[in-house]
């Protein structure tokens, strides 16, 4: 990947109303990566994307692309083109319109748009679709007709604002590789907007999480999911046991009631912090071998393992195991040394990673008042 | 029950029709009686051709729905993207509270209340004969832009916001966005907007009553005086053609908008 | 961006904004001016104090309304609930079958009516050849009752219809899976859902029949004068235009409080209107 920063936001900050959207932020993107802006709804990842666009003015901050200041270039003239949340498809035209649109406004010859349109169409797998109206396609075809229609004009960033979120798991699971491929083969920058951690980790170069109007951190999916840089990451990918901790000394923290090994340092002398660990990385052993005691409360069958809520001294973590558990058992914990990861505080500590409260149910409600970011503009 | 519903059916029905069917089969008779039916003749609908001042009214009639309903419509779709546009507010309520002002409001108070406005301003102004043509329109255009804007409004809220946003960034100005792809859009409302402000321009009696100036007749007013003397079925031919123009109108707008579903449908097999 | 939209919104408002100040505010505004001042102008409470003449008129209007009305729903609320459980294509033709009354002409529609019911008219002729004597029934307040109700009843059955095609038809089967019967079904479900439609109907024959004119000229012979008469009469007279604004303002005060009245019923918050 070449290191030539295509895209340059400094400073941005967006207000609508009383409410700040986008508090002094910076990013670069480089060219030809896939980059994800990955948070909860309100974040401000679409409003960061719609800057990029140009239907969006920061209050304050500067644009640059290839260097060159774009604040006040109107988005009709960006290099950059959009597949939108919800498609916005041209339904008064038929598939071959929508992905000509583009093109007819760049006055290219009849010739030459047959020409794209059709490479265009292939690139998706929509070959033969042209004369086809756009309601009579589902939503799945209208997704592929979005990307199409924004490629077709050859631009040196696509912007994907959610462009999943309408499909259903099945068919989210082979978009997400079909776009993974065109964006390898295209070789262009891709900046995709999601709230859904899992489309993040399996698709991206770099990953950007946001909350607030705040970036929290931005890394490779590994980096991310390893070593998240404070409570709301490690909370926010994946599920985490977050628990208070002091670090005695480099590489010995202690925890729960136990002094334990671990592979961080360059922390203060009894520095208090966060400690995350994830629940496939917590071994279940007899109690008498536990590092850390304590009594099952609940067990759910996932499948490839068991999901339980253990009580460890007040505190519930979640453990992830092969062995099957009876609920009210008292079980033995072990943690390696490479299962413990370090955090600085942060405001977001003592908010996540305890599942005293936990439900699926309530995890999947949060998730569903999701895709409506879009409209903060409005109110 | 099934029965019972269709007699009722056909009661209502009845009662909303006998009137208009007396009325054209005495359109066709032989002599002036009005209650006894004498013989077939085309004597009303010839005597209706010699009546000037009718053809007349039916000239300025069509004149005045055409352009009152055109000048309405694109001036009342433009209101509606302003009003679309405005955020929620104090000026948003007002704006929508005045343009509710004149369908609410009782014709006869809109009608006399545009009188005395035309009268003031003429005192004003220092003109004598202020009312005629232009009055009309004036009137016409006033208490057609509502229906126009409350006809547009609901299809741009159903418009997706990112419409017009995906035209201009695949390269279109905001104004060529507009016209390329939010208009065909909203297209379905504009047109009922349009058909709406000209049948109400032609079916007005009320307002145009007040605003005509007494000299410049419309259909509605020609028949107001024509039934305000002595029986005659010149009416009745009159009103029998003006029958059978809506049927054949309002046959057509369904019959457009029953053919534009069955295409719609057929797209989406 | 955000700051063209404010321009463009700016642009498209002001002159709607500006055409609605001196077409539809102004108007009112002279209404009160008028009702307000004498011929030379000067302020006088003489016209609002002259309206007690009218007393008979202003009840009689009400009262010809709300019976008018009362009738419309009775006949409408049947035929809208039929209409809207029928099969989509009767539910087309039986639409333009009701709106086709009435997009003609009131005037037209209320001739009709004067020429079906004269006393030598062609009902009585018909009754005369059934060898029944004639019934006397124009110039009646039933006759103009029934030109109201003629007029208008395509107004009520509209909105009503309108809101029946939209009930969710799963709501009903709800409700019977929670144990109710076809009659409670109508009167804890139907009803109440349809209401919307229900309050537009009344405003709309209601605002029309307490202010029309020439409907009880024709079918009332002049001895039932209403409040829209008496405003067109004080125009057609010379230099009585202050009462007549006097009469106009004490009519929209009037539609006013009864449609306030009516969304204190219905307190709905939606927007505009059903049709």
């Amino acid at each position: 990947m070449e290191n030539n920063i295509i895209i340059d936001l400094k400073n941005i900050s967006v207000a609508f109303g009383d409410n700040q959207v986008l508090k002094n932020l910076n990013l670069y993107i480089r060219d030809g990566e896939f980059i994800t802006l990955l948070g909860p709804s309100g974040c401000g990842k679409t409003t960061t994307l719609r800057i990029i666009a140009g239907f969006t003015a920061p209050d304050e901050g500067q644009v640059y692309f290839e260097g060159k200041l774009i604040n006040n270039v109107p988005p009709y003239k960006r290099h950059v083109n959009t597949v939108f949340q919800r498609y916005a498809l041209f339904s008064h035209l038929n598939v071959y319109e929508n992905v000509a649109f583009g093109l007819r406004n760049k006055r290219m010859k009849e010739k030459e748009i047959r020409e794209t349109v059709k490479q265009m169409l292939e690139l998706v797998n929509l070959k033969g679709f042209e004369r086809r109206h756009i309601n009579s396609l589902s939503g799945g075809q209208q997704q592929r007709v979005a990307i199409a229609r924004a490629l077709a004009v050859n631009p040196r960033v696509l912007l994907l604002d959610e462009p999943l979120g309408a499909l259903d798991l099945k068919l989210r699971k082979d978009m997400q590789n079909e776009l993974k491929n065109i964006q390898q083969r295209l070789g262009i920058t891709f900046i995709y907007v999601t709230h859904d951690q899992e489309e993040a980790l399996s698709m991206s170069d770099t990953i950007v999480v946001m909350n607030n109007g705040i970036i929290q951190q931005i890394g490779t999916p590994k980096d991310i999911y390893n070593e998240p840089k404070n409570a709301f990451v490690a909370d926010f990918i994946g599920e985490s046991n977050i628990v208070d901790g002091i670090m005695r000394d480099d590489f010995v923290v202690d925890f729960s009631g136990h002094r334990f090994d671990c592979l961080d340092k360059g922390f203060a002398k009894d520095e208090a912090v966060d400690v995350v660990v994830r629940p496939e990385d917590v071994d279940v052993v007899p109690l008498e071998k536990g590092m850390l005691k304590g009594t099952v409360t609940s067990v759910v069958f996932k499948g490839v393992h068991y999901e339980m809520i253990v009580d460890i001294g007040g505190f519930k973590w979640m453990i992830q195991s092969t062995d099957e558990q009876q609920e009210g058992d008292k079980i033995g914990l072990y943690i390696e040394p490479d299962a413990i990861h370090i955090m600085k505080k942060s405001e977001y500590s003592g908010m996540f990673g305890d599942y005293s409260s936990f439900s699926e149910e309530y995890d999947e409600l949060s998730n569903a008042e999701e895709p409506e970011e879009a409209d903060g503009e409005e109110g | 029950m099934k029965i019972l519903s269709k007699i009722y059916t056909f009661l209502v029905f009845f009662f909303l029709y006998i009137p208009i069917f007396v009325l054209i089969i005495f359109s066709f008779n032989e002599s002036k009686s009005t209650s006894v039916f004498t013989g077939f003749s085309f004597d009303w609908y010839l005597a209706l051709l010699e009546q000037e001042d009718i053809l007349n009214a039916l000239k300025t009639t069509l004149i005045l729905a055409v352009g009152s309903s055109v000048i309405s419509t694109v001036f009342g779709t433009a209101a509606a993207v302003g009003i679309d546009s405005l955020r929620k507010g104090w000026l948003r309520s007002a704006t929508m509270g005045v343009t509710n002002i004149p369908m609410m409001n009782p014709e006869i108070v809109t009608g006399f209340s545009m009188m005395l406005l035309f009268v003031f301003a003429s005192k004003l102004l220092g003109i004598s004969d202020s009312m005629g043509f232009g009055t009309l329109m004036i009137a016409h255009i006033t208490f057609e832009l509502p229906y126009v804007i409350l006809n547009v409004l609901p299809k741009l809220r159903q418009t997706d916001r990112n419409l017009a946003e995906a035209a201009q960034d695949l390269g279109c100005r905001p104004v060529q966005a507009f016209f390329k792809v939010v208009l065909p859009s909203i297209k379905p409302g504009i047109i009922t907007g349009m058909i709406m402000a000209f049948t109400l321009s032609l079916d007005d009696f009320i307002i145009s009553y007040f605003t005509n100036g007494r000299e410049f007749q419309t259909l509605p007013t020609i028949i107001y005086s024509m039934t305000k003397k002595r029986v005659t079925p010149v009416i009745y031919s009159l009103s029998t053609l003006i029958f059978f123009s809506i049927l054949l109108l309002l046959i057509l707008t369904n019959l457009i908008q029953y053919l534009n579903e069955k295409k719609q449908n057929k797209t989406s097999d | 961006m955000n700051k063209s939209t404010s321009l463009k919104t700016k642009l498209l408002n002001s002159p709607y904004i500006v055409w609605s100040a001196l077409f539809v505010i102004a108007p009112l505004i002279f209404v009160v001016y008028y009702s307000f001042t004498d011929i030379d102008g000067n302020f006088t409470f003489e016209n609002v104090l002259s309206l007690t003449a009218y007393t008979d008129t202003i009840i009689r209007s009400v009262w010809f309304g709300v019976v008018s009305t009362i009738i419309c729903l009775v006949i409408a609320y049947p035929i809208a609930y039929i209409m809207a459980h029928s099969k989509a294509a009767s539910q087309r033709t039986m639409m333009i079958m009701v709106m086709l009354p009435m997009w003609m002409n009131f005037l037209i529609r209320t001739y009709c009516w004067m020429v079906l019911l004269q006393d030598t008219g062609i009902i009585n002729t018909f009754l005369g050849k059934l060898g029944i004597s004639p019934v006397h029934m124009i110039n009646t307040p039933g006759a103009v009752i029934l030109g109201m109700v003629y007029d208008f009843l395509p107004f009520m059955i509209l909105p009503i219809y309108s809101v029946m095609t939209k009930l969710d038809p799963s709501i009903v089967e709800a409700a019977q899976d929670l144990g109710c019967n076809r009659f409670a079904v109508l009167r804890k479900c139907v009803i109440p859902l349809s209401m919307p439609g229900v309050i537009s109907g009344i405003t709309m024959v209601f605002v029309p029949s307490v202010s029309t004119f020439y409907i009880s000229q024709k079918l009332g012979g002049g001895s039932f004068e209403l409040i829209g008469d008496v405003i067109e009469r004080l125009y057609l007279t010379p230099n009585q235009n202050n009462v007549g604004a006097a009469l106009s303002m004490f009519l929209m005060i009037l539609i006013l409080i009864c449609m306030a009245i009516m969304n204190k019923f219905s307190n709905s918050s939606e927007e505009g209107m059903v049709i």
